[in-house]
């Protein structure tokens, strides 16, 4: 085995045995902290591709923005000594069944698809590129999503501050 | 000259590289290179944090007209390293109604978050572990995970005032957050990279706060208040007020435990000084001023690392200094100065870099 396979092999072992704790454990923040291992270790296998920029932006987004906030409500409701019931064995028995077949469907079409070895050397990706084709409106360019995805967090963000204001402010 | 890997470490890397991999397998060489730079970054993470806690004493004990720690040592040299021993022998208590998992992992995810920034961190010429060209998006991503650390210690304690702690930090973090991003991209947009290396080299004919001026000075003041209020340092300190939270967040913590979160608070603030020094006064970058080329012929015989301590040093002092003389804010205080003034302020500042750089009224 080569050191990156190796890499590999711990990085989605970590993947796995954390996504499978995330659903099962009783208490909501170990939840949480078992899900930012996942979004991290992700994070790794972006780095073992050379695409550090898509790892900075899931440790940015998820592991520091996502998780951070899902942490800090649970910090605001729940108290340190409320666990999960048991879920019914009827529930866990048909989300199980949903959860693997959705993963042997995913896994055969990933299967169908001829992946040929490259030997060429891993390039880095280029910052410069990134950041023109986001602005650019010619082809390849995303301008039209990033504005249009920007106007959306916007209203979000407005939506936000109007539900959260009080009301006889004026 | 014999000394000449002071002035460029890569002479004394690639030996040591070309060492490792001629005398063993690529495979084993990487794990080794690998284990060797991650213990010495340890070592040195131990070390400043220790020195930082000394400086702190000194700096504190002569701004309150004081001597300060004198007993151990020449000048107290000492001290810090006798109170490690004693933090090490001090017994670990364990919370009862605490929850165990998550009290003893946070900690260690507030130590991991500042050893992966610190990683990135260009020492001097050649002395740089982690280069990526994206470094300064990188030193912030993982800086955000420390918050995670600092929550999760204060829910888990299981108490009251650990809890308010740890939520007044983490408003605190995730609000300051925003200021320090925007206050280096001001600087990404003038240097054109992200990369650290990059971004020390770009400073060779002049620092990036003279070369900007303005809007530059604008962002190293928005950066210094904002990187003091990240790492929850007074005036900004009121995660820990000590007089209405007894410590805030790492109240429950003992032993070595409580010293990972006192060694990572200023090894946190090392890693804002070291990038406020690589960022706006030129990292291992000697004073070179264009046009005068003896005197930068002179500058450059002062070693690059030396260059870099006594910026970073310097950066320190400042947030010492902060802390000394500024009263605690009021949380609401906390949240107004950021998103009221520094926010627009930066904002503004963007702008204004952008169109300086766009029509070239820079040195």
């Amino acid at each position: 085995m080569t050191s990156n396979q190796i890499m590999f092999a711990i990085f989605s072992g970590i993947i796995v045995l954390f996504s499978i704790l995330t659903v099962t454990t009783k208490r909501i923040l170990r939840a949480a902290v078992y899900l930012l291992f996942v979004l991290i270790s992700t994070a790794g296998l972006y780095f073992m591709l050379n695409y550090q920029f898509l790892a900075a932006v899931q440790i940015t987004l998820y592991a520091g923005g996502i998780v951070v906030l899902i942490i800090f409500s649970i910090l605001l409701t729940s108290h340190i000594s409320e666990k999960f019931e048991a879920t019914e064995m009827k529930k866990s028995i048909f989300s199980a069944i949903a959860a693997i077949s959705g993963a042997i469907l995913t896994i055969l079409t990933i299967l169908q698809y001829p992946f040929v070895a490259s030997q060429a050397p891993a390039k880095e990706v280029n910052m410069d590129l990134i950041g023109k084709s986001l602005l650019s409106y010619n082809v390849d360019g995303y301008v039209l999503p990033f504005e249009v995805i920007s106007i959306l967090l916007l209203a979000a963000m407005i939506a936000a501050i109007v539900i959260a204001k009080k009301q006889n402010a004026k | 000259m014999t000394f000449k890997f002071l002035y460029d470490f890569s002479i004394l890397t690639q030996a040591i590289d070309k060492a490792i991999t001629g005398s063993m397998s690529p495979f084993w060489a990487m794990i080794t290179e690998m284990t060797i730079i991650g213990v010495l970054i340890l070592a040195f993470y131990a070390v400043v944090g220790l020195y930082l806690v000394y400086a702190e004493r000194k700096v504190c004990a002569f701004m309150q007209n004081r001597v300060g720690p004198n007993r151990v040592g020449p000048w107290g040299f000492f001290q810090t390293i006798a109170d490690l021993i004693k933090l090490l022998m001090k017994e670990l208590i364990p919370i009862k109604a605490a929850d165990k998992l998550l009290f003893n992992i946070a900690p260690f995810i507030v130590i991991i978050a500042g050893f992966m920034a610190i990683a990135a961190v260009p020492f001097a010429k050649g002395l740089h572990a982690v280069d990526f060209n994206i470094g300064v998006f990188y030193v912030m991503a993982v800086s955000s995970i420390g918050v995670i650390g600092i929550l999760l210690a204060g829910w888990s304690s299981n108490n009251k005032y650990s809890l308010i702690g740890a939520m007044r930090s983490g408003a605190q973090i995730v609000s300051y957050e925003l200021s320090v991003g925007m206050s280096l991209i001001t600087i990404v947009i003038l240097a054109g990279s992200m990369q650290l290396s990059t971004i020390v080299e770009g400073q060779h004919d002049l620092w990036f706060i003279f070369k900007g001026h303005v809007p530059a000075i604008i962002a190293f003041i928005v950066f210094l208040i904002a990187g003091t209020a990240e790492t929850n340092r007074g005036p900004f300190d009121l995660a820990e007020a000590e007089s209405e939270l007894t410590a805030g967040f790492h109240v429950e913590y003992s032993g070595i435990k409580f010293a990972f979160f006192f060694l990572a608070e200023y090894m946190n603030m090392f890693i804002v000084a070291s990038i406020a020094a690589t960022v706006f006064l030129g990292g291992w970058m000697p004073f070179h001023i264009p046009g005068l080329e003896g005197f930068n012929h002179v500058m450059d015989y002062i070693p690059p690392f030396l260059w870099y301590f006594v910026k970073t040093a310097f950066v320190i002092f400042l947030m010492m200094w902060f802390k000394w003389t500024f009263p605690r804010l009021r949380i609401d205080q906390l949240l107004t100065l950021e998103w009221k003034y520094l926010l627009p302020i930066n904002l503004f500042n963007i702008l204004l870099m952008a169109l300086m750089v766009l029509m070239g009224w820079y040195f």
